[in-house]
């Protein structure tokens, strides 16, 4: 089957998908089944069409009847179009296994929401991001861009009978319409100094470098708005929690990255000579997101929304990645360039497949315990032991801990950070370990909040009824996490193959590959030299499963069984469940270090003794947490806004010879013009 | 040019004007003012030993005379006025409280980056084996300066002020091989001199404004309500 | 082959004789504030003695606590398998550079972190949230140390480090004066000494590591106690020989791995030496002020890399 032959069936089934979608309602069992089915085959055949590019470095491209009548669609699948499409294909095929028990519960749903809606929107969401990663020409790009962002829209404001997730939409609609704006502007300044709509056209374009960076500033602007970077990231958690799981995992997992394949593809492919001061600007602006957003995160209860923070830092660690890459590729260093950018591409595809795992876990709790918050849940490892393995291999995974696969991705970026010396400029020299420095602490903090995330919701004892009387979930969600996990387990084992197959994207963009990344085989992992780095996965983890292994078996011979009793908890007597650290309290002492980052209204009512006043009855404590880039950043522009619209509205008097006045006034002036 | 090509004096004095950059962002973090005095005392005598190095790297002895200076005047007689009139203005026990001392480490921080590259000219320049301690000594000024605004106890801007001529000597022991005799025998007079002046200074705002807070002085601003009557002054 | 076999026997070197490290410097600590001294041996009998009991666990534990102290040995002797001992050009030390390293590190700190909050106690789920703000504020520090290492020997495998510092001779670089320092305040604070844990004690409010295996007791505890003696002896480890290495064994003769035993040993004595003058001289601080100390150490490993970049390259 030809890789060609693989695009169309993927782009056939999702949009037969949303076609059988629409008479879901009469025959809900058969239709939600079909429809998810045929999103599992056009993810398979999206993810083969993806591996067998990037397996023999060719592209193919392909032109549409469809679109303007002087500018056809052009699609094109290449190198980077096939990485992207692996990684939406294996996200989605995840969802399409876990999809079908998941919208059990929301098939009978009531009015105004509709089960129809949901699942044609799905599928045109898919669709619409399949053809964003294969467009050719901007005119193609913008469209499906904007099927992507309006099918989203309408999934975000699924459950629209609430006036928060109204709100959340609308500004995630209106977020998501800026950064296309902003998009479109940048591609209207490459049409211009190229002089057509199409791709092939752009990169022939000769730009000064006045033109690039303002290119370069439009689409950083409107990719990174819509990919989340602060400060332009309020959309993110606000919009991400509120729809279905399923779908907040293909957002968070998936679109975001959709909007970096965008800047990538700009940035590498289409704008020609790279400046490094572009690449700074990138890495500052990551490092920032990276730490605000883990430090969001931290003090999130929510669990969806605590996702959706974690997000945007690892947007943010993308982004740093894509900087030093720039900055090395600006300094002259290709090959430094190069392993930052694959160190960006492992990241892609490591956070999308935990990222979709951790948010089909929270469906999966929400399924089973109807609970969103992490103060309501506690004990879930008894009552859903499978799950909870599952979401053990996320957590592990996104805190960047070895031999998973988002330690792999940290090793990388900070082996090309370490790299900076060969730099001439002292400053970059010095400010490039700085940040490596920032990433370091973020990544701890992000372990802080996934042991948070994981001790709070499973271990512990029931904090509720609802978490005392949890069940584990049906096969297809268990299946498509567990082959999530799976994926992050070989992913971080098998570094050295995955970077040999991703290597044909670098080889595309800057006709560059690491010299030695892959000589020393399959098991050692030497981005540069043996004597500068290397790392064995697979030995790291078979030493710790030997070892592991070996101790346990050695005590074993030995061993008694293993007594039960209450807990000892220094001799205290009785535990109950309301004595366990909560969310809040586990975040309390990060709270209280990074306490500027947010605005806090903290509130103790200490109800004293009526007799003997140095004895407290009742302790009341509200806290409220407020993201800073709301009061400092969105509010001041709404307001700005709203007062601009305040004043034109001065022209709208309502009385009518005014307005024929208007019309009079312009007659002249046109007349005069004219003349 | 590589470390490793260096003699082993001419490292020392690297390592020692790192140890000199060192008290500076310690003065810049620390918020008691006894063991700020002493840092002071140690940055002066890490000086002076710097000074003697460079004397004996470059064959200069007049630079000896100067290390010996500096270390009489800069790290035992000002620093024990200084010691003195803390104890008679009873304020050696007194903390200040800094608010966000991270935020002025990473301040200084930045400092030092931007000190580097505004000297790179001058390093690229220079054929001096000290010149890359050029950017520590600008360096040092600018933390100089940052202590002075952003601390609040007079004592503490005095010995901001003192560490920013640290920084100038510094910096011109290591860029030019010291400065003429008759110039540095002058400044360090004036520096004795206003460590004295200080003193008397400090009494009289105390007198003023019953505080050595120097946000205080402020009350002397001019406002619109008379004065009162000759009898109520002081 | 002969090199694996060096690398294994100094790893069993390593686990055995980390709690002779420990019982040293409780003995030293004893001589120092005038008490009287247990013997050398001592935490060995304590292990044993912990390995002979019954495991207690309670009722509502899951697997994870159970399996957590295999899963922190386990890192911790891979860890302990990586930092060169005795001799130079291990095997092991290119299957995981030092950035790995502080992955191990962290896994380990995660579990026992999860384990402290598996019970729904009060005390595990204060000694994780403390651990963990600790640690991720001691982690920038303990990268930052270690790229300014690795940015003069251009290289993040830990025997090439060392080499490089070897071959250099003796050179003063100020960028290596402040990174030791920082490394030692990291070091202090990952291994839960004074002034930031309290080792010996169970007191509430003093505790963070103790707070979090509060609930473990016979071969569980023996594999969590003997897991911390070996970090400790980890990291006591890398700063004698990133810094100081002259007498490390470069190759695989007996003299040369015996004079490697005898050097490194004095080494470590002299450092546990240092450790327990600190440990008197300090008082404990209180959790909040840790950020701080944490952040000093920030400073220094900030003006390792700084100066390095300034002073040490370039002109």
């Amino acid at each position: 089957m030809s890789p060609l032959f693989a695009t169309y069936l993927a782009l056939a089934s999702a949009l037969l998908a949303a076609v059988v979608s629409l008479g879901v309602t009469r025959l809900p069992t058969l239709l939600r089944y079909a429809s998810f089915l045929l999103l599992g085959l056009s993810a398979a055949s999206a993810m083969y069409a993806g591996m067998s590019v990037l397996l023999t470095s060719t592209s193919v491209t392909m032109e549409l009847p469809l679109g303007l009548p002087w500018l056809n669609w052009h699609l094109r699948l290449d190198a980077l179009s096939g990485f992207f499409l692996v990684v939406i294909g294996v996200v989605v095929l995840a969802v399409s296994l876990y999809g079908p028990a998941y919208v059990r519960t929301f098939v009978h749903a009531k009015a105004p929401q509709s089960f129809t809606a949901l699942s044609v929107f799905t599928a045109l969401f898919i669709l619409g991001m399949y053809l964003v990663v294969l467009a050719d020409d901007a005119f193609m790009f913008m469209v499906a861009w904007e099927l992507m962002s309006v099918a989203s829209y309408f999934l975000v404001a699924y459950q629209h009978q609430y006036p928060a997730n109204r709100r959340a939409a609308f500004l995630y609609l209106l977020m998501a319409h800026i950064a296309g704006v902003s998009i479109l502007l940048s591609f209207g300044v490459l049409a211009g100094a190229g002089g057509g709509y199409t791709f092939e056209q752009m990169r022939a374009a000769d730009l000064s470098v006045t033109w690039a960076s303002i290119a370069f500033g439009l689409a950083f602007f409107g990719f990174g708005m819509k990919a989340g970077m602060v400060p332009l990231h309020a959309w993110l958690p606000e919009a991400h929690p509120v729809a279905p799981s399923h779908i907040s995992a293909l957002m968070s997992g998936v679109m975001l990255k959709v909007a970096l394949y965008g800047l990538i593809r700009l940035v590498y492919d289409l704008l020609g000579e790279i400046q490094w001061e572009w690449g700074l600007v990138m890495l500052l602006v990551g490092a920032i997101s990276t730490l605000l957003g883990v430090l969001y995160a931290m003090l999130s209860n929510n669990l969806k929304r605590l996702l959706a923070y974690s997000s945007i830092e690892n947007v943010g660690i993308i982004l740093s990645a894509l900087g030093l890459s720039l900055i090395f590729i600006g300094n002259g260093e290709q090959v430094l360039g190069v392993l930052g950018l694959i160190a960006a591409l492992y990241h892609i595809l490591g956070h999308a497949i935990f990222k979709g795992l951790l948010f089909l876990g929270a469906g999966a709790i929400a399924r089973a315990t109807h609970e969103y918050d992490l103060n309501n849940m506690g004990g879930l490892i008894h009552r859903m032991p499978r799950t909870a393995v599952w979401m053990l291999i996320g957590c592990l995974a996104i805190a960047g801990l070895p031999p998973l696969t988002g330690f792999v991705s940290e090793w990388l970026t900070f082996q090309v950070a370490l790299q900076a010396p060969v730099l001439k400029s002292g400053v970059l020299r010095a400010l490039i370990p700085v940040t490596a420095a920032m990433l370091a602490l973020s990544a701890a903090l992000a372990a802080a909040t996934f042991v948070k995330v994981f001790g709070v919701a499973f271990l512990g004892q029931p904090r509720t009824r609802n978490a005392r009387h949890a069940h584990e979930v049906p096969l297809g969600m268990q299946l498509a996490m567990g082959m999530l996990a799976i994926l992050c387990v070989l992913f971080g084992i098998l570094p050295s193959t995955t970077i040999g197959v991703i290597d044909a994207v670098p080889q595309l963009l800057l006709e560059t590959l690491p010299p030695e990344a892959t000589t020393a085989g399959w098991l050692w992992l030497t981005p540069m030299s043996a004597d500068v780095a290397s790392y064995s996965a697979p030995l790291v983890a078979l030493a710790l499963v030997v070892v592991g292994g070996l101790v346990y078996l050695l005590l074993r011979v030995r061993a008694e069984r293993i007594r039960r009793v209450y807990p000892w908890e220094c001799g205290y007597g009785e535990v109950n469940a309301r004595m366990q650290y909560t969310a809040t309290a586990f975040a309390q002492p990060i709270q209280r270090i990074f306490a500027p980052v947010w605005d806090l209204d903290e509130e103790i009512v200490e109800k004293r003794h009526a007799k003997q006043p140095q004895l407290v009855e009742s302790i009341r404590y509200q806290l409220q947490r407020q993201d800073k880039s709301w009061s400092r950043l969105y509010a001041p522009i709404g307001m700005l806004v709203l007062g601009a619209a305040r004043r034109i509205g001065y022209l709208q008097t309502g009385s009518i010879h005014t307005y024929l006045a208007y019309s009079f006034f312009t007659l002249l002036f046109l007349l005069w013009v004219v003349t | 040019m590589d470390l490793t090509q260096l003699s082993l004096y001419e490292q020392a004095i690297l390592m020692f004007a790192s140890m000199v950059l060192f008290t500076s962002f310690a003065m810049l973090a620390q918020p008691r003012i006894v063991p700020l005095i002493h840092l002071f005392a140690w940055q002066g005598a890490l000086l002076s030993i710097t000074t003697a190095l460079v004397a004996l790297v470059s064959n200069h002895p007049h630079l000896y005379l100067s290390a010996a200076i500096t270390l009489v005047l800069k790290a035992f007689l000002i620093p024990w006025m200084l010691h003195r009139l803390a104890v008679r203005l009873n304020i050696h026990h007194e903390v200040e409280v800094i608010r966000f001392p991270s935020l002025l480490l990473i301040a200084g921080g930045a400092l030092v980056v931007f000190s580097y590259s505004v000297v790179a000219p001058v390093v690229q320049l220079s054929t001096l084996t000290t010149r890359n301690t050029i950017a520590v000594s600008q360096a040092v000024v600018l933390l100089g300066m940052l202590l002075m605004i952003f601390r609040k106890k007079a004592i503490t801007q005095v010995i901001g002020f003192m560490s920013i001529e640290n920084g100038l000597f510094f910096a011109a022991v290591v860029a030019t091989y010291g400065m003429p005799m008759v110039v540095e025998l002058g400044i360090a007079f004036d520096v004795l001199v206003a460590a004295v002046l200080f003193g008397v200074f400090f009494f009289q705002m105390r007198e003023s404004i019953d505080s050595l807070d120097v946000d205080r002085l402020n009350r002397l601003r001019e406002t619109e309500e008379p004065l009162p009557p000759e009898e109520f002054r002081r | 082959m002969i090199e694996w076999g060096v690398a294994i026997g100094q790893l069993l070197l390593f686990i055995a004789a980390a709690p002779l490290l420990g019982g040293w410097i409780k003995r030293v600590k004893c001589h120092l504030q005038n008490r009287a001294a247990p013997s050398l041996l001592q935490p060995y009998r304590d292990l044993a003695k912990l390995f002979r009991k019954h495991s207690v666990i309670a009722n509502n534990a899951s697997w994870l606590f159970r399996a957590t102290p295999y899963i922190v040995f386990a890192a911790t002797i891979v860890t302990a398998a990586v930092v060169p001992l005795l001799a130079l050009p291990l095997p092991t030390a290119a299957v995981a550079d030092v950035i790995v390293l502080a992955g191990f590190l962290a896994l380990a700190r995660f579990f026992t972190a999860l384990a402290g909050m598996d019970i729904g106690t009060a005390f595990g789920g204060m000694g994780s949230s403390r651990e963990m703000m600790i640690g991720a504020l001691a982690e920038p520090v303990l990268l930052m140390t270690v790229f300014t290492v690795s940015m003069s020997a251009a290289t993040t495998n830990l025997s090439e480090a060392v080499d490089f510092t070897l071959q250099s001779g003796l050179v003063l670089r100020p960028s290596f004066l402040f990174a030791v320092l920082g490394l030692m305040m990291v070091a202090v604070a990952e291994t839960g000494r004074v002034p930031v844990d309290n080792p010996a004690t169970h007191l509430e409010l003093t505790m963070v590591h103790e707070a979090m295996i509060l609930e473990y007791s016979g071969r569980h505890l023996a594999l969590i106690e003997w897991a911390a003696k070996i970090k400790l002896m980890v990291y006591m480890a890398l700063i004698v020989n990133l810094f100081l290495p002259w007498g490390i064994a470069t190759e695989f003769s007996a003299a040369s791995l015996a004079q490697g035993f005898v050097v490194t040993a004095a080494k470590l004595a002299l450092l546990g030496v240092v450790l327990v003058v600190w440990e008197t001289v300090m008082a404990k601080m209180r959790v909040f002020r840790v950020p701080q100390y944490l952040g000093f150490a920030f400073l220094l490993a900030l003006l390792g890399m700084l100066t390095h970049v300034v002073l040490e390259t370039g002109g």
